[in-house]
């Protein structure tokens, strides 16, 4: 991946921020009583952009392409659901740990599995374990079967006594989802260029030339499948805590499609791509929903045209701009901007 | 369990197993040769399904609704690989996925559109619609004899096929070194149309003959196609014999997994993928 952007990036990001971090301020003047409504959309948004973010560590940064990562996200979901009592709030202190803990566990079961397969076999082996526990909790009585278990309350955060944030007041919810995207990015662009995040770069490129170094990249891309899935649970439980439910939607492999839109959509390998690209499906979604009911038809063209279109998504057209794509130092041939190689027969066949 | 009662769930499971082998044996031709992973898979066994449903009752036959329906998901499948897939072969399979991905949100959708969201059946056609009486309370329907019969006698076509004539060497050299049968003059363009229509006409195929025996309902291609992924997985992609006999070991698994395990029937089949993955990752006949 790239780790020095134009300085327009950094600029347009902060940008968005501000005017995404000031909608509380402008809201109500812009979409009067609509407000209310855009603001639970626009936390919704910030939760998509996590769940994206997370799996952009896996295809953007290592290469490994998870049809699975559902899994986590809806790990993280449920987990907040069975776990909180039923009839006063679980509290945050030690709700947010469970889950990342149940996470952790969960994909390093499910990785230490998958990572022993490549390319094509990967996809499949991760979106079957997703598929697993999907039909597992669907079936299970204790977790509500196809209905999902509702929440009846929000966790809290509290210190002693005092409530430090009240997460049941939607601006306060908002602020809160925004400041774990806003410390996730950051974490990522630390990670990233870390010298675990330059190993991880470097089994993306090639990695039997990392083998023939002596690394254990196996071991390399365990801890990356554990981070994103812990990162992924973290944005289901968020999202579990918007909805007041947990679903088995949100387990399964179309909700993993989704968020691999989200990335390719938004531009993968970047970081800061996935939260645009969160962004904008979520946005085309509105549209196309009020367009017409039959709106998977015009989402499923999109998707296609993304692919034969924009393959770098938007953070692309950022980083080098059609019309000034000379002067860009971004200039990797089409195959090579790519995760992983092209398919070669040799190799899995 | 009495030995009658297995009996009838050993055939069960071989059915459902020579089923799924018609679909598994499309998709892991479609990869092994053409370096494709076509999610969009699962919809064209639906498609299949619903084609013969909707003919059967216009026509009021259904084996005139299967011989109208082939050349039709043939003509589908061709259109997709020309009009989509021809981009894709240098690609990664991450844009593989995501454009069958959204040929699956397309195709769901336009099934809704042209037959609505509900969820029908097709008679059991004669001659097949009787039922061999094998004790006082057991039976076992004739038609699913058929079925197996004609997976079967398919399978041994594409065994055929593969093993003796000069289009399967073309195939096992395609999947072994693709570049390699390109520089030696094959052409490769039209060898990807000829594997890829193949494909989906044994996919939908496979719809059509199941669709007396199942419901035919939206998204029932969706939950097939996880399942033979699985069975590829064990199998071992690109592998035809892998596809026969992980499909056999899937169908028994999931017939005896319901009937002896039920709470435990719908997570069987991954576990069994969780096992194969433990001792040989790349599948049991890769």
């Amino acid at each position: 991946m790239l780790h020095t952007y134009p300085k327009r990036v950094m600029a347009i990001m902060l940008a968005l921020t501000a005017i995404v971090a000031t909608f509380p301020l402008w809201g109500e003047a812009v979409f009067g009583g609509q407000a209310d409504f855009i603001l639970e959309k626009i936390t919704l948004m910030l939760i998509l952009a996590l769940f994206a973010m997370s799996l952009d560590l896996l295809v953007g940064v290592v290469g490994l392409v998870s049809l699975g990562h559902a899994l986590f996200f809806g790990l993280g979901a449920y987990t907040l659901a069975l776990a909180s009592p039923e009839f006063s709030p679980a509290s945050l202190w030690w709700m947010l740990p469970l889950v990342m803990l149940v996470a952790a566990v969960a994909a390093l079961v499910v990785g230490m599995l998958v990572i022993r397969t490549k390319g094509i076999f990967f996809i499949m082996t991760t979106l079957a374990f997703g598929q697993m526990l999907y039909y597992f909790i669907s079936t299970s009585q204790f977790a509500g079967g196809t209905d999902g278990v509702f929440i009846m309350f929000r966790p809290s955060l509290t210190l002693g006594e005092t409530a430090l944030l009240d997460l049941d007041n939607p601006y306060t919810f908002f602020y809160f989802c925004l400041g774990l995207l806003v410390a996730g990015y950051l974490f990522l662009r630390w990670l990233t260029r870390s010298y675990f995040g330059q190993v991880l770069d470097g089994i993306h490129d090639n990695e039997h030339r990392m083998q023939a170094l002596g690394y254990a990249t196996a071991g390399y891309k365990l801890v990356a499948f554990v981070i994103a899935g812990v990162m992924a649970a973290i944005a289901g439980m968020l999202a579990a805590m918007q909805y007041g439910f947990a679903n088995p939607a949100q387990l399964g492999w179309h909700t993993s499609g989704e968020v691999l839109m989200m990335l390719i959509l938004g531009g993968m390998g970047t970081i800061f791509g996935p939260i645009l690209g969160a962004f904008a499906y979520e946005i085309l979604l509105f549209v196309y929903e009020h367009a017409t009911t039959h709106w998977p038809i015009l989402m499923g063209l999109t998707i296609i045209a993304a692919v034969l279109v924009l393959p770098r998504g938007i953070a692309g057209v950022i980083i080098a701009p059609p019309w000034r794509r000379r002067a860009s130092a971004y200039e990797p041939a089409a195959d090579e901007a790519t995760p992983g190689k092209p398919a070669t027969q040799g190799e899995e066949g | 369990m009495d030995l009658a009662f297995f009996g009838v769930q050993l055939l069960n499971g071989l059915q459902y197993g020579l089923l799924l082998f018609l679909i598994a044996s499309g998709l892991t031709l479609i990869f092994g040769i053409m370096g494709i992973i076509n999610l969009a898979h699962g919809a064209m066994y639906m498609i299949g399904a619903y084609l013969v449903w909707d003919l059967t009752l216009r026509l009021g036959n259904f084996w005139l609704a299967i011989l109208i329906a082939i050349p039709v998901a043939v003509a589908l499948g061709l259109i997709i690989e020309r009009l989509f897939l021809d981009t894709l072969y240098k690609r990664d399979h991450l844009y593989q996925v995501l454009l069958t991905f959204g040929l699956i949100l397309v195709l769901n959708e336009a099934q809704r559109i042209i037959w609505g969201g509900d969820v029908h059946s097709v008679p059991v056609p004669a001659p097949f619609d009787a039922s061999l009486q094998l004790t006082d309370n057991l039976q076992y329907s004739v038609y699913r004899l058929f079925v197996m019969g004609v997976c079967l006698a398919l399978a041994g076509v594409i065994y055929w096929v593969i093993r003796h004539t000069r289009l399967g060497i073309i195939i096992r050299a395609g999947a072994v070194n693709r570049d390699m049968v390109e520089g030696l003059g094959i052409n490769v363009r039209t060898l990807f149309t000829l594997i890829f229509s193949v494909g989906v006409a044994l996919t939908a195929f496979a719809g059509m003959i199941a669709a007396p025996l199942t419901s035919i309902a939206p998204g029932m291609g969706d939950s097939i196609l996880i399942t033979c992924f699985v069975v590829v997985v064990i199998g071992g992609i690109g592998s035809i014999k892998g596809a026969f006999w992980g499909a056999i070991l899937i169908g028994m698994a999931t017939t005896f997994g319901s009937v002896l395990i039920p709470s435990l029937a719908s997570m069987v089949i991954y576990l069994i993928m969780a096992a194969v993955l433990l001792v040989k990752p790349r599948g049991l006949f890769a």
